[in-house]
């Protein structure tokens, strides 16, 4: 048995926009991505708005189309093709994959205690037979994200953000899944919020062996979180390594370009960014070749015409930039 | 001197129906020309608040105190803004000697009007241009803030732009009535990093060009680290820490200022664990009595930390801080 948790082989998500028979135009918004994502592990997830990041979170679970490709799922339990699940399997691996939201203050209803918050997935999913079960089930839950009685009784109104984001991590946890995809789960909140809930995530993770799909536009949040690291461009996977390897030495140049845009803490170290210039490409009109080509200060004609591939070193580090070697040469990270 | 707005014991109180609620207590700052100051602090601390009320757009119900007072030095004079009453006069520091760009471009814009057309209207109100040089200024201004084909975008709706575009274009509109002090409200919250890079530059450029003064109001330390000439720290409504951008990032005094920085994701160290304040910032309703702080602090010396409100103390000329640790030292 390997110890692959989730796998997504040439996985694409296309959605069909405009209508009549010479306007059909499929916008790719995940374009051919494999991934790896092993059994317990923090797998983070970067790039900008418009990059496919939440598309290819919400494919894994099942909650965008998959157009081509495939993912497949494997906990040791139960094994799952997401491609052609069955109404009664994907019930199941509702149950086994879940989601965080982005901001907690849109993701709970005004209108229910917390107690019924955290409840709601169990009574949906008939996960507990009684009253008194789902009850005890909603106060370990709400113990380990750091909830107290107290707060069960309350509504969501009388939470600070902090608060609110433990109460959405406690009823994503309460179905006891194995996979969970945190989409922005800390970017909404104060950083000396932040920090508490990451440290909350982490500790859970180590605590019920959870594997967590992190998406993030903070490369300094993902640095300090995630063991494994995925950068996409456009629909595409441009790079992804082990967390240590990629930021000690980046490969691609979008990849080199993110890490330099993030404001440096120093007052004293202005202006040394290496700035990327104009934006992210319309995903309905995209490049020819690499798709980064437009905004890559290293682009030559191969780039323009021919599109990369992920080509790994063996050591978990794979890149698609057609000049990652000579560049890594010639401008040492 | 080249003073351009001084600030003196701002406080400002809210009437609500469970009574008076403090957002802003005895606030004292200024702003040169020129000079860009950060004003950091978490959400609830009272960082916008303060700034609405240099142009006076607090809502009806804000109670500002008889010694609060906000001075504007423009051409013809100081002006006491809290002061102003009709919509005549306040005109003069809404969009006129102040503008201001807020956190979310496409909140700002109005969805069904052109951009152009909003940014011809508040020329028109703030000058005595006519409409064709006030079209050709704005154009001009999206063009100088680094818009590629300005005309076109022009007559363009805020939902056809990107979020680095519209964001641009709030700058430049902000930017045509030639205003004094620009305070900008988290203008880079809601963009991705190589645009917030974009957008930074940008601004340092444009106060370079113009010589004006901005408020910069952020919760992110390193894009203050990277513009302000100057930062002061806010929690709960008070100022507990102002001094030069480099002493405060390099040499914290406060302790929540520290614990701000150790929270911090830092690429330098990856082992290095999260430190989180500890606690949630309390409701206002609910002001601890002493140093607002002290339900969070993790270096509490003694009782006056829960009953006394600690004094300015100033650890250089420049550089001040609100804190019994240091009031002990200096006596």
């Amino acid at each position: 048995m390997t110890n692959t948790l989730i796998k997504a082989e040439g996985l694409s998500v296309g959605y069909q926009i405009g209508s009549g028979i010479f306007q059909k135009q499929i916008l790719k918004a995940v374009d051919n991505v494999t991934i790896e994502i092993e059994n317990g592990s923090f797998f983070g997830l970067v790039g900008e708005s418009g990059s496919g990041k939440t598309t290819l979170g919400m494919a894994l679970l099942k909650a965008a189309p998959i157009t081509s490709g495939g993912a497949h799922y494997s906990d040791g339990e139960v094994e799952y093709d997401l491609e052609n699940i069955s109404k009664d399997e994907l019930k199941d691996y509702r149950k086994r994959a879940q989601l965080i939201f982005q901001d907690p203050y849109a993701a709970l209803s005004p209108r229910m205690t917390v107690r019924d918050i955290i409840a709601e997935p169990l009574e949906v999913m008939g996960i507990t037979k009684s009253r008194q079960e789902t009850d005890n089930r909603v106060r370990e839950i709400a113990d380990k994200c750091r909830l107290n009685l107290e707060h069960l009784r309350r509504f969501p109104h009388a939470f600070s953000g902090g608060q609110r984001q433990r109460i959405s991590i406690a009823r994503a946890l309460v179905s006891a899944p194995k996979f969970i995809v945190a989409d922005e789960s800390v970017a909404a909140l104060d950083v000396s919020i932040q920090a508490d809930v990451l440290n909350l995530l982490k500790q859970i993770q180590d605590e019920m062996g959870l594997t967590f799909l992190f998406i993030s536009h903070d490369l300094s949040v993902v640095a300090h979180t995630c063991d494994h690291v995925a950068v996409m461009y456009l629909g595409r996977l441009v790079e992804t390594a082990p967390t240590r390897q990629l930021f000690a030495a980046p490969r691609h140049p979008y990849t080199k370009a993110l890490f330099s845009a993030i404001p440096s803490l120093d007052p004293d170290d202005r202006g040394k960014a290496q700035k990327l210039e104009g934006e992210i490409p319309s995903p309905t009109n995209q490049p020819s070749g690499c798709k980064f080509h437009t905004r890559c200060p290293h682009a030559i004609d191969v780039c323009k015409r021919d599109e990369p591939q992920l080509q790994g070193d063996g050591s978990g580090h794979e890149v698609s930039c057609h000049r990652w070697k000579e560049l890594m040469e010639a401008i040492p990270a | 001197m080249s003073g351009l707005i001084e600030v003196q014991n701002l406080t400002l109180q809210f009437r609500t129906d469970e009574g008076l609620i403090t957002a802003v207590d005895d606030v004292s700052f200024s702003v040169d020309k020129g000079e860009v100051m950060g004003l950091v602090g978490e959400s609830g601390s009272g960082k916008s608040v303060t700034a609405k009320s240099l142009m006076h757009l607090n809502a009806q119900n804000a109670v500002y105190t008889p010694e609060s007072k906000i001075t504007l030095h423009t051409d013809d004079g100081p002006v006491d803004v809290l002061s102003l009453k009709t919509p005549r006069e306040l005109n003069v520091v809404r969009g006129g000697a102040i503008s201001m760009i807020f956190q979310e471009p496409m909140a700002s814009f109005a969805p069904a009007i052109t951009i152009g057309k909003q940014m011809v209207e508040q020329l028109l109100l703030h000058s005595d241009m006519s409409k064709a040089q006030c079209k050709e200024v704005s154009v001009e201004m999206l063009d100088r803030v680094g818009i590629s084909d300005a005309g076109k975008r022009f007559n363009q709706y805020a939902f056809e732009l990107s979020g680095g575009m519209r964001q641009r274009a709030m700058i430049a509109m902000a930017l045509s009535t030639k205003p004094r002090l620009l305070i900008a409200d988290e203008p880079t919250t809601a963009l991705d990093v190589t645009i917030q890079a974009q957008v930074i530059d940008l601004m340092k450029d444009l106060v370079t060009e113009f010589g004006m003064g901005i408020i910069f109001i952020t919760h992110d330390l390193g894009v203050v680290a990277q513009t302000a000439d100057k930062v002061n720290v806010m929690y709960l409504g008070r100022m507990i820490e102002e001094g030069p951008v480099r002493e405060v990032i390099k040499n914290p005094k406060h302790p929540y200022t520290q614990g701000l920085l150790a929270a911090l994701p830092k690429l330098e160290d990856l082992d290095a664990s999260l430190t989180p304040v500890p606690g949630d910032i309390p409701s206002p309703l609910e002001r601890p009595s002493g140093c607002v702080f002290n339900t969070r602090c993790s270096q509490v010396v003694g009782d006056q930390c829960m009953s006394q409100l600690p004094r300015d103390v100033k650890v250089d000329p420049t550089h001040h801080v609100a804190c019994h640790i240091y009031s002990e030292a200096a006596e």
